[in-house]
């Protein structure tokens, strides 16, 4: 690829607003196209969605509305092992990945219910190939002895999985490092114009020159899209998540709620708030989510939370993807979504390949932001 | 108990004395002290082994923030012994690794 040169600026093939699993990702899967990619990353006052994951690679659900979706999470959950073993050998950073099954928990029979139809309306739009299942709480407790009565069943996909967000966000930095990307932790990205064939994007510590630019910044892409002819109509979702303290293993699977890290800690969420872009915490959500918990998981109620955090999802009015390449500046592609975990090996893999090649056999029409306006 | 502690007290305004126990050995306190410092008076190292790579620990930031000074007091595991003032007759142990939630006597589940 053709280097853009402009006097006075920092060059690469491609520039990557965004340096969060989502960003990462595709820098490092540009990079096995033998593409030098800089991460212009706004630093540590961005709102940071990727230290607020919860950390599930979960497949059961997700699509219900859109085949396509529940497709490219599949796909990813397919081809994370693969990652995680690349990631693991070139760093030494075991991500933690399981992928041997998940369950979603419901404390009442019209939960369950209604989640069966769901899935059941899945697997038949998938012709059949969706493996799920709808457990009793007797069948429950063959996966958690620690089961509280109080749950009505739950829904089982072996598909799902867990992993360590912070240790993949790390792994992800330091191949990517290691590989001679550069990540530049300027600042905000103020402006971007488009000369000839080349971007041009002016941050507070300079200027970079590309051939190519992709938009990775979260709730950042609202403002930056519209520079490059694309839109991002995008809101955040506030979710509140209690870290317990370390405790021996009781939770040989993640659920929907509660997952057990590879050290001990139990992550408990979450929640779901509209309240613009405060990421706090507040007592009474947090309490609802600790309530929950000890419904499900009768012996948390002894078990001492040791921090709370609150993070904003990077949401579309219809929850899923965009995934656009610009037609009015060619070389210009729009990238978010809220499950940068899940989707990670996706990004990583065939997303980045249609991004280094144009062209792709992922169904990327469905996720074009037009679908807002029409 | 041979006292391997190189921590010595300060001058300070006497308080009324309590004895602690560190694994089952008396430790005389002031009642002001915090079970860490029970601990660090004890000499008891370590005073426990992380759930990750069971590594060694001792109490380390004295201000309820890092974590390390996590000890068994009178039979509850993962306690915060910098937060914690003795009381007479406290029973001080090592936190081995994780904290196991069965069989946790009157507020276990098992």
């Amino acid at each position: 690829m053709t280097q853009a040169t402009t006097s006075g600026s920092r060059t690469a093939d491609v520039c990557l607003v965004g340096g969060g699993l989502v960003g990462m990702a595709i820098a490092l899967g540009l990079q096995r196209h033998g593409l030098k990619v800089a991460v212009l990353d706004e630093g540590d006052i961005a709102l940071r969605a990727s230290r607020g994951n919860f950390g599930l690679v979960w497949v059961q659900g997700k699509g219900d509305t859109l085949p396509e979706y529940a497709q490219i999470t599949r796909r990813s959950a397919r081809l994370w092992p693969d990652l995680a073993r690349r990631l693991r050998e070139t760093t030494g950073i075991d991500v933690q990945l399981e992928q041997r099954g998940g369950l979603y928990l419901c404390l009442t029979e019209e939960e369950l219910q209604a989640r069966t139809r769901m899935l059941t309306r899945m697997r038949d739009a998938a012709g059949g190939d969706y493996p799920f299942e709808t457990l009793d709480l007797a069948q429950v407790r063959d996966y958690f002895p620690d089961i509280g009565d109080e749950v009505a069943g739950a829904t089982w996909c072996p598909e799902d999985g867990h992993l360590n967000p912070l240790l993949l966000l790390r792994a992800l930095t330091e191949h990517f490092r290691a590989q001679g990307g550069v990540i530049d932790n300027g600042g905000r990205v103020q402006d971007i114009d488009r000369q000839g064939e080349a971007f041009r994007i002016t941050t507070p510590a300079g200027v970079w020159s590309c051939a190519k630019l992709v938009l990775a910044a979260g709730l950042g892409n609202r403002e930056l899209a519209p520079q490059v002819g694309l839109s991002a109509p995008v809101f955040p979702n506030r979710g509140q998540v209690l870290i317990a303290e370390r405790v021996h293993h009781f939770l040989d699977y993640p659920t929907g709620h509660v997952r057990q890290t590879g050290e001990g800690t139990v992550q408990i969420g979450d929640s779901k708030e509209d309240v613009g872009f405060d990421s706090g915490t507040t007592t009474d959500v947090m309490a609802q989510i600790a309530h929950r918990a000890v419904r499900l998981f009768p012996l948390l109620r002894d078990v001492k939370m040791v921090r709370a955090w609150g993070a904003l999802r990077v949401m579309t009015p219809d929850g899923y993807p965009i995934y656009e390449a610009s037609r009015e500046c060619p070389g210009a592609y729009l990238v978010t979504c809220h499950s940068g975990v899940t989707l990670g090996a996706l990004h990583e893999g065939p997303l980045a390949d249609w991004i280094a090649r144009d062209e792709t056999d992922l169904p990327l029409e469905v996720f074009h932001a037009q679908r807002f306006s029409l | 108990m041979p006292n391997v502690s190189a921590f010595e007290r300060l001058p300070c305004r006497p308080q009324a004395k309590v004895t602690v126990f560190v694994e089952d050995d008396p430790v005389e306190m002031q009642a002001h002290d915090s079970a860490a410092a029970a601990v660090l008076a004890a000499g008891l190292l370590p005073s426990r082994t992380t759930p990750a790579d069971e590594s060694p620990r001792a109490p380390y930031c004295l201000m309820g923030v890092c974590f390390e000074c996590l000890v068994e007091i009178d039979g509850t595991p993962n306690q915060q012994g910098c937060m914690i003032a003795v009381r007479d007759g406290m029973r001080i142990r090592r936190q081995c690794g994780a904290r196991d939630m069965h069989g946790e006597g009157p507020h276990g589940d098992a």
